[in-house]
């Protein structure tokens, strides 16, 4: 049948090809009525969240010299630039205010279509569900391809109702449909990344791990090609998809062609992915499995253990992703002085106190930046915890001598010493290449400093996980949800101009700006006190509940 | 003789539904007890009660002389388990897990490992998402096996197993007997608790509907008797225990009461046999009466009164008539979806 023909007759037999497509329709069915409510709640979230920046910051804005002036500040903001991006006309009030949402908005999207993707795919297959699906009268292309149509489909629904949104907030119509089609475009060419690593790697945790990874470094490629540039993008923002997305300009220009890149780029990357889809044997990767230990090493004695042992891949993954990432800022960092030219900015500096002071605001803004990105590896190795569960694995565990509470703390450890492990990773590297590039290595021990008091604010996340895993294991992905509100009310709270005390509700509203700032005990103790007490009763209320 | 669990009146709800409904369990310590019924009668919620995996709603549970939920872990080094879905963790290898959960229940039979890992006939070097059904089975077994426990709760040990290795099982459990190793076990193979078990409970809708030995049970039940007389019988149809008679000329069938056994040879010779065959009730006979009950749309039935009930005698002939396995199958079905319901509480 289909599962045998070789790649070169079904590039001669065209019915064979038509064969490997036969049941997509099907299985695209079964996807949409999968994810009815996730995908309609991910798409709203996104067209919210454009529509309520947009209205809000066109307040902020009303005169063009505000918008010039703001936009000047941060085209000269070494800090924001690589953070946010360029504002490529400073006098159009959609660029201005829509900064904030056009890089970020875009690698969020491209998230959503990797797990998308891999969740129909991979995912499915490692659980043995696409087996039982292959056996019925289904190409071997249809997972794929539906996977692929329901993203794209996705991408595309919340450009347009994110196009409309913004129309409907009053800003022109052409750039608002440039804006939805960036984020589309990001979304649908990492959507075929996320089908590449998916034929990679045999296991679903790692194929999102692959093209999460991909992701960081085309977002970071794009940070250094903007932040280094005196007035346009340098080069390596053209080698990254997000670079592209934002080198549509919506509001600035709409130059629709930039997205051809992304659609060749979704394209070539699909094709690749068909092909290794077409040489591979079902459930496998690229690699080959190896055999294992006849017998466990003498360490594997304990949960504990058992953790490391389950969570060391993910682990040293993001070890070498927050090691680059901080590499790289650190080594952007010192080159801030150097770079402004901008009146604006030159007084901006005057009032921080000089070159030094600038440096200090981008390494602290950067700090917390990769304080959320930590708090992310935090939240998923404590849901680690509900999967093992659900997997039927922590069953023949907890029916040996080890208790619930030791259990569910072995992977708690996990969470808080590897979230630990990466933040020193992240201060150390970011300082010790700022340090070698200043030609000051003293700068090592405070842009550690700056990564370490992220610390308690990742921990506070990792504890409401381990809470909501406790209370409500069916809602455990509130871990998520939590973050998301949070990275919202630091990034959107100030332009609402929101309450203090809902700011307030955020750990990270609480954790010093260093380095450059002061260095409060008080809420660092506090907010530890804080994920101390919600994983006690998460450990608690998973001692009382039913297994299962 | 003291008893190694003791479950009395025992309850389970998972919201609307009610997995366990009054269940009792009683096993003695020192023997192999089966433990039957259709699937999602409540086999696995029992066992998951007994292991303190979930809490019982209500009624009396004593495993090993503690409570199962209060004692979990102290008694938890007393047993072994063998779940009935084995899920093992896809980049450890079956060597590694079987060491880890010996560890884990605190010490494993190094020496007893070697031994069953070469009777399972078990690669121990492959990685857990490597492993088929069959092979993962025998990791859980191995593990359970190895490991120096008083009791060992064993939930469909054997499904995915080859009639091979069934043997190789079956062996293994009548040595653990032999040295005084209580077993509890869980199976819908019925050739595989014939030959194991002393003593059955049959539960069906989260009851307990039989128990006790097996010659006791199949006192309860039926023999299948089938006859030449010597003239044409008389007043068969109106003799006491006697159900579901076909008359053709001399030749009689029907079933009987095991306890009419006697009177109706007597009324049989009476009239002249020239031939007779007799079949005692097998196990699955047994089995299938108490879920043909499913079928006849009976929902309430109390803790040992099933023997007494009896289903129409239309449909229990036509199920007489039917293959064993079809009617099996039947069941399968009847079962599945009332486990469907059951699964998705106990998955919530």
């Amino acid at each position: 049948m289909t599962a045998v023909l070789s790649t070169p007759r079904e590039r001669t037999d065209t019915r064979g090809r038509s064969d490997s497509f036969i049941g997509t329709g099907q299985l695209l069915r079964l996807a949409l009525r999968r994810d009815r409510v996730v995908a309609t709640v991910w798409v709203l979230l996104f067209v919210l969240m454009a529509a309520s920046s947009a209205s809000a910051t066109q307040g902020i804005y009303t005169t063009v010299e505000s918008r010039v002036q703001a936009a000047n500040t941060i085209n000269g903001t070494p800090a924001t630039l690589a953070l946010y991006g360029r504002i490529f006309d400073p006098t159009s009030l959609g660029a201005v205010s829509m900064l904030k949402l056009g890089a970020l908005g875009a690698a969020l999207v491209a998230l959503v279509a990797v797990f998308t993707v891999v969740r129909h795919t991979r995912a499915e297959e490692e659980a043995g569900r696409l087996e039982l699906i292959g056996a019925t009268v289904v190409g071997r292309f249809a997972a794929l391809t539906a996977a692929l149509i329901l993203s794209v489909g996705m991408a595309i629904v919340l450009a347009v109702l994110t196009a409309l949104s913004l129309v409907g907030a009053g800003l022109p119509a052409s750039g608002a449909f440039a804006f939805g089609l960036s984020w589309a475009g990001a979304g649908i060419a990492f959507a075929a990344v996320g089908a590449l690593t998916a034929q990679v790697t045999e296991s679903a945790r790692t194929a999102n791990g692959l093209a999460a990874a991909g992701l960081a470094a085309a977002y970071l490629l794009r940070a250094a090609g903007d932040a280094t540039g005196s007035d346009t993008s340098t080069w390596l923002s053209w080698l990254s998809p997000i670079g592209w997305a934002q080198q549509v300009r919506p509001f600035a220009g709409d130059r629709w062609w930039v997205l051809g890149y992304l659609l060749v780029f979704a394209a070539l990357v699909s094709v690749a992915a068909y092909a290794l889809n077409a040489q591979r044997d079902h459930g496998a990767g690229l690699l080959a499995q190896r055999p294992g230990r006849a017998s466990a090493g003498n360490g594997l004695r304990t949960p504990l253990a058992l953790a490391f042992r389950l969570h060391r891949g993910g682990l040293l993954g993001w070890l070498v992703g927050v090691t680059l990432g901080g590499l790289l800022m650190g080594s952007i960092a010192s080159q801030v002085g150097n770079l402004v030219d901008t009146p604006q900015a030159r007084d901006m500096i005057m009032k921080l106190g000089g070159a030094r002071g600038l440096t200090d605001a981008f390494l602290s803004a950067e700090m917390s930046i990769l304080g959320i990105v930590v708090a992310a590896y935090g939240i998923s190795a404590a849901m680690r915890l509900r999967s093992e569960e659900t997997a039927l694995r922590a069953e023949p565990i907890l029916a040996t001598r080890i208790s619930r509470v030791r259990w569910a703390a072995s992977h708690v450890t996990v969470a808080i010493v590897g979230s630990t492990l990466l933040l020193l990773a992240v201060g150390l590297f970011a300082g010790l290449s700022h340090g070698m590039a200043s030609g000051d290595l003293g700068e090592t021990g405070r842009v550690l400093v700056g990564a370490l008091v992220q610390l308690p604010a990742v921990w506070v996340l990792t504890g409401i996980t381990v809470l909501v895993f406790g209370l409500a294991p069916g809602l455990v992905m509130a871990g998520w949800g939590a973050l998301v509100v949070f990275l919202l009310l630091g990034q959107l709270g100030p332009i609402f101009e929101l309450p203090q005390w809902l700011m307030d509700l955020s750990p990270f509203t609480h954790t010093p700006k260093l380095p450059g700032g002061d260095l409060p005990a008080t809420p660092l103790v506090v907010l530890t006190l804080i994920a101390a007490a919600l994983i006690t009763a998460g450990l608690t209320a998973f001692r009382r509940r039913d297994l299962g | 003789m003291t008893t190694a669990i003791s479950v009395s009146g025992l309850v389970k709800t998972f919201g609307q539904t009610r997995a366990l409904d009054g269940l009792d369990l009683t096993v003695r310590t020192g023997e192999v007890h089966g433990f039957l019924g259709p699937n999602g009668a409540g086999k696995s919620t029992t066992i998951r009660v007994l292991l303190g995996l979930l809490r019982a709603d209500d009624g009396e549970t004593r495993l090993l002389g503690g409570d199962p939920w209060a004692d979990a872990t102290a008694l938890h080094r007393r047993l072994a388990y063998v779940p009935g879905d084995v899920s093992l963790w896809p980049n450890l290898s079956g060597g590694e897990v079987i060491d880890l959960l010996g560890r884990l229940r605190g010490g494993l039979d190094t020496q007893r490992r070697a031994d069953l890992l070469e009777r399972f006939d078990l690669d121990p070097t492959k990685k857990g998402r490597t492993y088929s059904k069959g092979n993962r089975q025998k990791v859980a077994v191995v593990a359970a096996l190895a490991s120096n426990v008083e009791l060992l709760i064993l939930d469909e040990p054997t499904s995915g197993l080859d009639p091979l290795m069934e043997a190789v099982f079956q062996d293994c459990i009548r040595e653990e007997r032999d040295r005084g190793r209580t077993v509890l076990l869980s199976s819908h193979i019925l050739a595989e608790v014939e030959s194991l078990c002393e003593r059955v409970s049959i539960i069906r809708l989260g009851r307990t509907v039989e128990t006790g030995t097996l010659s006791e049970l199949r006192h309860l039940t039926r023999t299948a008797i089938s006859a030449e007389l010597a003239g044409p019988p008389n007043g068969l149809s109106k003799h006491a225990g006697v159900h579901d008679l076909k008359v053709d000329g001399n030749q009689v069938k029907f079933d009987v009461d095991t306890k009419e056994l006697d009177s109706i040879l007597r009324a049989l010779t009476q009239v002249g046999v020239r031939s007779l065959t007799s079949q005692p009730p097998t196990l699955e006979e047994l089995f299938l009466r108490h879920y043909e009950s499913d079928m006849a749309g009976e929902t309430a039935r109390h803790a040992g009164a099933g023997a007494k009930e009896r289903a129409p005698s239309g449909l229990r002939s036509a199920r007489r008539r039917a293959s064993a396995e079809h009617a099996t199958r039947e069941d399968g079905v009847v079962a599945d979806e009332r486990r469907d319901q059951s699964d998705t509480g106990v998955a919530q």
